[in-house]
């Protein structure tokens, strides 16, 4: 077993992992921190997305030793600090972004990363952008409109499908 | 997956010490690995990270013209680094996998697996790039060996590819939706000297340059060059996802596309 040290949350976090030990597991079994989805656990669903030294990785696919000394985020810090939702959790509330929920925490981390650096996407560079993020319930329309929706743009026009 | 231990080297000096212990294998982004040791497919004893290793991170100009991208360099800084100096290949680092896979996939890690659908090898050979490792320069055309397989010996790790950069370049790749891999790609570089044109995922023999569309490209460089050539389906890889047939088929088209862009 080898002792991991990060900041995961804006917190200190440590444990003891073994080699094998992957960050969505450090971060569900010994922080207890749950939202951080494991789905498919082959790397093709997106629902383990968090986001690492502020660069969205998967966390079922990258070690926790190798996050040793990082700065790791997860849906759990996404609220306001008074527990109020964010710009984006809020689209995704008022434009039915979700039906099961599963994949929301992973979407929710891919839009952020998405919005950080495209402030104000296209439909088609959204789509583009959560090609590794899949969601097996509503389709996507939704959620791509509450993407837009949370980046200041018009939806109005994106007929539901 | 199997347990193992990791190892944690800052220099790449030590990490091809730690790689001459028993089982030892490296392990860049992982995006290949990971799930390669979730399915049992690997039982490392050790895996030595190099993702520590700052000597093999970054993108710059070398003074001979050629952009050289450290192996430990992942895709997304490739797509905004290179952006300025060789847009073709920051094209394709910018849509290999998806977003998170980019942040951590790197291009050492690519090109020392050769998966025969794999985006980088074709800008590798496409370009005539030189892959350096710590121990020698291996030519593009000298490094593909096949399925997996390339040039390198047990333990050597690539620390950087140098890339010509040339007059102008496309990928085109017909995505393969489940794995988001190519299902054939084609990368078109056209030089001063001539033209490559690279395909990957296609061949059971691995990414392989097209020299009858080189030829035909490097006398004139439009898509009616190309009218007519085709390449045989029986050497293709031949799967659920398309015949030896339907690829061999569509690296006419994609090569086609590539040329299109360009002109």
């Amino acid at each position: 077993m080898t002792e991991v040290k990060m900041t995961v949350n804006g917190k200190p976090a440590s444990g003891a992992v073994e080699g094998r030990t992957l960050l969505a597991s450090f971060l569900r079994d010994n922080l207890s921190l749950t939202g951080t989805h494991i789905g498919c656990d082959t790397s093709q669903c997106g629902a383990c997305v968090v986001h690492v030294n502020g660069e969205a990785v998967k966390a079922c696919t990258m070690l926790a030793v190798e996050a040793e000394g990082a700065d790791v985020k997860t849906i759990e810090s996404m609220a306001n600090p008074d527990g109020s939702l964010t710009v984006i959790q809020q689209a995704f509330q008022d434009h039915h972004g979700l039906q099961c929920g599963f994949c929301t925490p992973g979407m929710i981390m891919s839009a952020s990363s998405l919005l950080k650096d495209n402030p104000k996407p296209t439909e088609a560079e959204v789509r583009h952008y959560l090609d590794g993020n899949i969601c097996r319930c509503t389709g996507y329309h939704n959620i791509v409109k509450a993407i837009m929706a949370a980046s200041g743009q018009d939806v109005s026009a994106l007929a539901a499908e | 997956m199997y347990d193992f231990d990791v190892v944690k080297p800052a220099t790449v000096a030590e990490a091809i010490t730690a790689l001459g212990q028993d089982e030892a294998q490296p392990l860049s982004g992982g995006q290949t690995l990971i799930p390669t040791l979730k399915a049992r497919l690997a039982m490392p004893s050790v895996l030595v990270s190099l993702s520590g290793i700052e000597e093999m991170r970054g993108v710059r100009m070398g003074d001979d013209g050629q952009l050289c991208v450290g192996g430990g360099t992942v895709h997304a800084v490739v797509a905004k680094e290179a952006q300025a100096h060789y847009p073709g290949l920051a094209g394709l680092a910018a849509r290999i996998g998806d977003p998170a896979v980019r942040n951590r996939g790197t291009i050492g890690g690519s090109v020392a697996n050769n998966d025969p659908s794999a985006c980088y090898p074709a800008a590798v050979l496409g370009s005539g790039a030189t892959v350096v490792t710590n121990a020698r320069e291996i030519a593009a055309d000298d490094f593909f060996e096949g399925m997996f397989a390339t040039a390198l010996d047990e333990g050597e790790i690539v620390t950087e590819v140098r890339f010509p950069i040339p007059e102008k370049a496309h990928y085109e790749k017909f995505i393969q939706p489940a794995s988001r891999f190519p299902l054939v790609a084609v990368f078109v570089a056209k030089f001063a000297d001539g033209v490559r044109v690279a395909v990957t995922g296609a061949s059971e023999e691995g990414v392989f340059r097209w020299s009858e569309a080189e030829n035909a490209l490097s006398g004139t460089f439009n898509v009616e060059a190309l009218s007519g050539l085709s390449l045989p389906g029986d050497s293709m890889i031949s799967d659920l996802h398309g015949s030896g047939d339907f690829r061999a088929h569509l690296v006419a088209v994609m090569t086609k596309r590539a040329v299109g862009a360009l002109v």
